[in-house]
């Protein structure tokens, strides 16, 4: 993974000394809470319903064992020993002090990592896929242009104050893991007809409020121009985008308000004069910054372990968890891990400091010391060999690890919800437990298969519900808590945003109305079907019958 | 005391501000200066400045003035003697058009300075501005900003072409010097130095 030259651990220690002048002049009064809200925003840092919550950066997911040992230990220090990975792939702490966290980013500078612009209004963490560089469908890695973008992003002048967040993704497969379609900038990485890196632009996606899903500005971009393209598509942002209304100040409502031919036709004016200036990325720079992402010194190994298929025919429960948590690798012999943190009745995405010491642990003993995080709120050892499959999974599963629910209804993509953050219309976090209480037989589980449920806490889809099979928003009616449903949203290239289902329930039903969802599934599936694909084939009357049958007329 | 904080070859000092702001009249009328610019002038033709404001403004007689940018144009026959002989800089705000200014100015060098009025913090508009002015429309003298321009700004308006800035009366603009030098080396090309890291430093290592 990158690795800090003085350049970049100069930056990173000179914001440490800048916020710390921002938080000294915020306690000593010489600035407001509105004046400090921006600066403590593009460090990370909110103030929330009990404490301040501050966001850490982990660019495009990807951790070292030394940075989550040393994450483990910050957590213990100044937390109440836990975190949270959310699903933008960064590690969220609930309960620093304020005045603790200019130490924190001390803390964070001395193994290269930092909380810039993890929140705010500019250009935030680059999310990518958690299987880049290793994945068999991968055509081009994407984490060295996802590095590159993410130095040219820190502290962008012309874009330190947008109108509203910007969220960019890059991916480099066939098939899309880095959801670019809900992105304000997506990249999706190709070779084209000459053999040459070209991007595929798309623009003006996002979950929020208004889910919409991004449109092509570009078929081909070569890679070189990256940067200056992205210039003219946020420059024009910058300038025309609403600033009178923080929910109309995406860019896709501006996208939508001119339509995607004159966004375009902007973008590619403004582009005329940014194209070939000079943070166009040299050949020499791509290298210098792709020397740290090569592939690992694997070892020359057979398809086939012995031991390990010894291990399958012997052991039921790791043979689940094989085929659920395990995946496939490029290199023979070796496969990606996921480490599950959605153990049944947890919040989803929450990890003790004990846990990240053992995810350490295990990064450092078996996976080349290396680890990424997941949009869907797991850890993954993306270098396992075959053979050593069976002690990683005992050693994740004495530390509850290991539940090998990745890919189903329990592997639930949920934000901290009302429990934690002020600007949630309703708890998400208890919502997730009842379900993963009420699904908590494995082999229903795994009959009922491939299914994403994601629960955001209010409108601006943290917990990306608009693309979950099943989508769950909790919503606000008059003081209380309610939750609306839909079904047929999905991630990848064939994305989609669901559909509601009909009124909203409690939270008492909830846990009973997947359950419904569910039997229409399993009654009307096809032998191949998933969840997803019954939906799409049979539409949502059937579900919705289902699920309103008996209360329908009063609810 | 002056707020105004001037970068001279790079070394900023607080100085004496011999410019005089002319400011338009207070409006009756509610504009919408946050929404964007298309929205509020492509598509529905609206102004954020009125006739009566522009024709009541009060235009100093003698003096360096920086003037507004709708009474540079629609008073410019007014102004043409003075603005010959290098007395008057004109100023928009962030929802302004630059092309306005352009297709009224043939030469805008011959401005001595152009100032940028920046009502909220939060407004970035300023910074694509200041980068327009010096990038695309080769301005070469002093561009200001003034508003609501606290230290934290300071950093990202040096590099987007502002060379002299007036920081709110209500803080100390001595204290927000040091904030100009933030960070030692960008990592992006900017209006102040157009090249990237990878360009500047032998990164190989």
């Amino acid at each position: 993974m990158y690795k800090y030259d003085e350049i970049d651990q100069q930056i990173v220690d000179e914001r440490v000394a800048q916020y710390r002048d921002q938080t000294r002049r915020f306690l000593a009064g010489e600035l407001t809470d509105d004046e400090f809200r921006p600066l403590r925003l593009q460090n990370g840092l909110y103030i929330q319903r009990h404490a301040p919550m501050l966001r850490i950066a982990v660019p495009y997911g990807m951790l070292s064992a030394r940075q989550l040992h040393k994450l483990a230990d910050i957590s213990a220090k100044y937390d109440r020993g836990y975190g949270h990975f959310s699903t933008r792939q960064n590690l969220q702490l609930n309960w620093p002090k304020l005045e603790d966290t200019p130490e924190i980013l001390a803390d964070l500078a001395t193994v290269q990592m930092h909380a810039i612009q993890t929140s705010g209004n500019c250009i935030r963490n680059i999310t990518t896929d958690q299987f880049a560089g290793v994945a068999p469908d991968e055509v081009i890695d994407p984490r060295a242009m996802a590095e590159i973008m993410r130095q040219w992003s820190t502290f962008h002048p012309e874009f330190a104050l947008l109108p509203r967040k910007f969220k960019i993704a890059v991916s480099g497969t066939k098939d899309d893991r880095a959801i670019v379609q809900a992105h304000d900038i997506g990249m999706e990485f190709y070779t084209d007809a000459s053999g040459k890196i070209a991007i595929k632009v798309w623009v003006g996606g996002g979950l929020g409020r208004t889910p919409i899903l991004g449109s092509v500005i570009r078929e081909h971009l070569e890679w070189q121009h990256a940067l200056t393209y992205c210039e003219a598509i946020i420059r024009v942002y910058n300038l025309h985008g609403r600033r009178d209304n923080a929910y109309k100040a995406r860019i896709k409502i501006l996208v939508k308000a001119l339509g995607i031919e004159e966004f375009r036709k902007q973008v590619e004016a403004e582009w005329v004069h940014l194209k070939d200036s000079p943070n166009t990325i040299t050949g020499t720079e791509l290298a210098r910054v792709a020397k740290h992402f090569e592939p690992m010194p694997y070892e020359t190994l057979p398809a086939h372990d012995a031991s390990f298929d010894a291990a399958v025919s012997s052991s039921p429960a790791f043979a689940a968890w094989v085929k659920r948590n395990v995946h496939a690798h490029k290199a023979s012999g070796y496969r990606a891990v996921t480490l599950s943190l959605k153990p049944h009745g947890k919040a989803p995405g929450d990890i003790t400091s004990e846990q990240m010491h053992v995810v350490a642990d295990l990064a450092t003993q078996y996976s080349f010391g290396e680890l990424r995080a997941s949009h869907e709120q797991n850890l993954i050892l993306a270098d396992v060999k075959l053979s050593d499959l069976f002690a990683v999974w005992e050693k994740a599963r004495a530390n509850g690890l290991a539940t090998p629910n990745i890919g189903l209804l329990t592997d639930i993509i949920c934000c901290p919800g009302g429990d934690f953050c002020s600007l949630a219309n309703a708890k998400s976090i208890p919502i997730a437990k009842a379900i993963q209480m009420q699904f908590d037989n494995l082999d229903y589980l795994h009959d009922i298969g491939d299914l994403e449920l994601n629960i955001s806490g209010c409108m601006n889809a943290c917990g990306h519900h608009h693309i979950g099979h099943i989508g769950i928003l909790g919503v606000d009616k008059d003081g209380s808590e309610w939750y609306q449903v839909t079904i047929g949203g999905k991630q990848g290239n064939d994305a989609s945003i669901g559909t509601v289902i009909g009124p909203s329930f409690s939270a008492e039903e909830m846990p009973g109305v997947v359950e419904k969802l569910i039997e229409v599934y399993l009654k009307e599936r096809t032998d191949e079907e998933r969840f997803i694909d019954t939906v799409r084939r049979i539409g949502v009357a059937p579900f919705k019958a289902n699920v309103y049958a008996k209360e329908g007329a009063d609810a | 005391m002056s707020n105004l904080i001037t970068l001279k070859n790079d070394v900023a000092n607080v100085s004496q501000d011999d410019w005089t702001l002319v400011k338009l009249p207070p409006s009756q009328v509610e504009v919408r200066k946050q929404a964007g610019k298309v929205v509020l002038f492509s598509l529905t033709g609206e102004k954020t400045v009125t006739d009566e404001q522009v024709a009541n403004t009060a235009i100093p007689v003698a003096g360096k003035i920086i003037v507004p940018l709708s009474v540079f144009i629609t008073r410019h026959s007014e102004l043409a003697n003075r603005v010959a002989v290098g007395e008057v800089g004109v100023w928009l705000a962030t929802h302004e058009l630059l092309e306005s200014l352009i297709e009224n100015q043939n030469d805008i060098n011959e401005l001595p300075i152009i100032a940028v009025f920046v009502e909220r913090f939060a407004d970035g508009r300023i910074f694509s501005l200041g980068n327009l002015l010096r990038t695309r429309y080769g301005f070469k003298n002093e561009l200001r900003a003034f508003g609501d321009v606290l230290r934290d700004q300071l950093f990202f308006l040096k590099r987007s072409g502002f060379s002299s800035f007036v920081v709110r009366a209500d803080r100390s603009a001595q204290d927000a010097i040091a904030s100009l030098n933030d960070f030692s080396k960008p990592y992006q090309g900017a209006v102040d130095e157009p090249r990237p890291a990878f360009q500047r430093y032998n990164r190989s290592a």
